[in-house]
């Protein structure tokens, strides 16, 4: 059985793995790094789809000290990267909330993270790409080389090829502490302004909103972080913190929003009233559930969803009240909220962000009435020109999905370029882009 | 500093036990058959060394079912590290029980690459490291030789004589300087085991390189990896052959 990282859906299927990408992507259908999407974009269109799993092609290239450009083979994860580099002076230009998630995957979601108004999409920073197309060639593509490949690979949720190996030029780095501030805002209005503002100044920003205290005001935390120089992190050698294992799967009457108010209530509690600011690692500021290990097992075992969708800024937040509504009366919870705003849209043909906010909700499954949340909003959603992430998604109709992203149509056309056959597909592109079972 | 030569130490787990020796400053010769993967390997080792240049690994060709590259291919690693005190046979062959029915060569394969060769080899190995005045030979055994199960019959078989042989050699040459560490490693997520259900307990490869390297450093004759598994295969050593006959696995 395989699954994404949300555990809903699990499909009948099996990964193969190997250290040689170039000898294994042969004939497959799909390729998958850590697993780490949160629906179905890893999982095969069918069982007995050849599915090439990358996590075991993890060696590094070549690494240009001067210029940071690291070639490195599609498997290897961003933690391996930041754990080989970042004591030399080097983080990843963009990175999303995890580090368990391959070069490869990274292009193929083109990943953002709390840098995107200055850093742009992971893809943003990517040289040079080497995969194999449907058609079995292995073909180079970069923005000189076969833009229109590069572009459609950036981004492109794997269907375009299976990427072999990426350059990506890594950020050099004043010292390997983060400095962070966080700030506590009594509701949206206020949050999403001071997100804002914080962005003009910082390069790293985030909010957590609190959906259920508060009569749902929205108050929520700020969060802003720029990398230390060296003198304020005063030459602390950095030592990554001990991975735990999340024991099991939490049972599903656990779950509840009472159990959750009381979690946001201890966040708030945490951060107080007040702006607290501090040198921190960068474990804690980029990636605070990385240390434990298996934490979707949280969700209990029918699984979670995240959705994740961005709106134009001309949305307005009637908007986001409206959206966090529609899930409450449906009687969905929403968990943990996140949001962030994005700055200018990336190269990539079908890549996620674009101006505006985006915001993140995760839910439990629950038999029935999730889907008709995502219906509901994404309704909502398409009204206001918005579109959802590929990499969380589970639960989008095709219809919905076409109405959001009018990029779909051009990208197929490409992807038929150096797929003729239509041999690579995976379960979301058969759920969203037409593609046959 | 360790000067080690590295069988198998292109993929698995001994490509996790190699970047855990450079990452320190060992100097690391990797062995293998195909110089293209041997090159590759040394070039991500070279990339991740902290100080570039100063502690490059090397390479050597060997071909486990060759007995003949295995002189050559230790001298060679000798003489690109100034010595050589340290061994490591990660590589191996794998079949399921059913697998090796059906194909004879590869049942020819894992017999003698898990068995006759890599002993021919450590004897290689053993000679030169006792006559440097000792050091440390470390090879990957498998829980699958603590006791036969259904899937694993000649797998089993394979690691239970390695094992057999790598206590032997612990027995007499111990006080000759040579330390032997038999490693057993549980399920173990490589391309070797793809494709297998997953048992409870299993590992990334580079969760289980830090206590092999430890093992090497202290010479311990023989460990589990990760450690659960003494426990485990302390029970299934126990069960009786009428449990194990039931079973399925």
């Amino acid at each position: 059985m395989l699954s994404g990282w949300g555990r809903w859906p699990m499909v009948p299927g099996r990964e193969l793995l190997s250290e040689d990408l170039a000898s294994l992507t042969v004939g497959a259908s799909l390729t998958r790094g850590l697993g780490r999407s949160y629906g179905d974009a890893s999982l095969p269109s069918t069982p007995d789809a050849r599915v090439a799993g990358t996590r075991l092609a993890d060696r590094v290239i070549a690494f240009d000290a001067e210029t940071g450009i690291l070639r490195a083979e599609a498997g290897l994860s961003l933690r391996d990267v930041n754990r080989t580099y970042l004591p030399r002076g080097w983080f990843v230009p963009v990175t999303p909330g995890t580090s368990f998630v391959t070069l490869g995957g990274a292009v193929a979601s083109d990943v953002h993270g709390k840098n995107h108004h200055s850093a742009g999409t992971f893809g943003r920073h990517v040289r040079r790409l080497r995969l194999r197309t449907g058609a079995g060639d292995i073909v180079e593509a970069s923005p000189e080389v076969e833009p229109d490949l590069f572009d459609a690979t950036v981004g492109g949720m794997g269907l375009t090829g299976h990427m072999l190996d990426v350059d990506v030029a890594l950020r050099r780095v004043p010292s390997p502490w983060i400095a962070s501030e966080t700030e506590y805002v009594p509701d949206l209005e206020a949050l999403i302004a001071r997100l804002l503002e914080a962005g003009k100044t910082w390069p790293y920003t985030l909010a957590w909103m609190d959906a259920l205290g508060a009569g749902g005001r929205g108050r929520g935390v700020v969060y802003r972080g720029r990398w230390a120089e060296a003198e304020e992190a005063g030459g602390r050698p950095l030592t990554w913190p001990r991975e735990v294992v999340f024991p099991m799967a939490v049972p599903y009457w656990a779950l509840s929003p009472f159990g959750m108010r009381w979690f946001n209530e201890l966040v708030l509690w945490r951060y107080g009233r007040r702006v607290t600011r501090a040198i921190v690692h960068p474990q804690t500021f980029f990636y605070p559930l990385d240390s434990l290990l298996e934490w979707n097992k949280a969700y209990g075992r029918r699984g979670f969803t995240q959705y994740q969708c961005v709106l134009p800024h001309r949305a307005g937040l009637a908007v986001f009240r409206k959206v966090f509504q529609t899930i409450a009366a449906r009687g969905g919870a929403p968990y943990v909220v996140v949001i962030k705003d994005f700055g200018a849209e990336g190269r990539g043909t079908l890549s996620f962000p674009c101006p505006g906010i985006t915001f993140s909700i995760d839910m439990p499954v629950a038999e029935g009435k999730t889907q008709a949340i995502v219906d509901a909003v994404n309704d909502l959603v398409a009204a206001e020109g918005g579109r959802v992430y590929l990499t969380k998604d589970a639960f989008t109709r095709a219809e919905h999905y076409r109405a959001m992203d009018p990029r779909v149509d051009r990208f197929n056309a490409m992807r038929r370029r150096w797929d003729p056959e239509g041999r690579i597909r995976s379960a979301l592109s058969v759920r969203l882009l037409g593609d046959a079972a | 500093m360790k000067r080690i030569a590295i069988v198998g130490g292109t993929k698995g787990i001994g490509r996790a036990v190699a970047r855990l020796f450079v990452a320190r400053g060992d100097r690391v010769a990797l062995l293998g058959r195909d110089t293209g993967d041997l090159a590759a390997s040394a070039a991500d080792l070279a990339a991740r060394a902290t100080s570039a240049g100063a502690s490059a690994p090397v390479t050597a060709v060997l071909d486990l079912e060759r007995t003949e590259t295995f002189a050559t291919a230790l001298d060679e690693a000798a003489r690109q590290l100034g010595g050589l005190d340290t061994v490591v046979v990660t590589a191996g062959a794998f079949g399921t029980q059913d697998a090796l029915e059906a194909d004879a060569a590869a049942r020819a394969r894992v017999l003698s690459t898990n068995f006759t060769q890599t002993i021919l080899f450590c004897e290689v190995a053993r000679t030169r490291l006792l006559a440097a005045g000792g050091g440390t030979l470390c090879v990957l055994g498998s829980v699958a030789g603590d006791r036969a199960r259904k899937p694993v019959v000649i797998y089993g078989a394979t690691k239970a004589g390695l094992a057999y042989y790598m206590h032997g050699i612990d027995l007499r040459d111990r006080d000759a300087g040579l330390r032997a560490v038999l490693v057993k490693p549980g399920f173990v997520r490589t391309g070797m085991t793809a494709g297998l259900p997953e048992p409870p307990f299993a590992a990334n490869p580079e969760d289980v390189a830090p206590a092999i390297v430890r093992a090497i450093d202290r010479g311990t004759p023989q460990i589990y990896v990760p450690a659960i598994w003494r426990l485990v295969m302390l029970v299934i050593r126990w069960l009786p052959g009428a449990v194990m006959r039931r079973v399925k696995f």
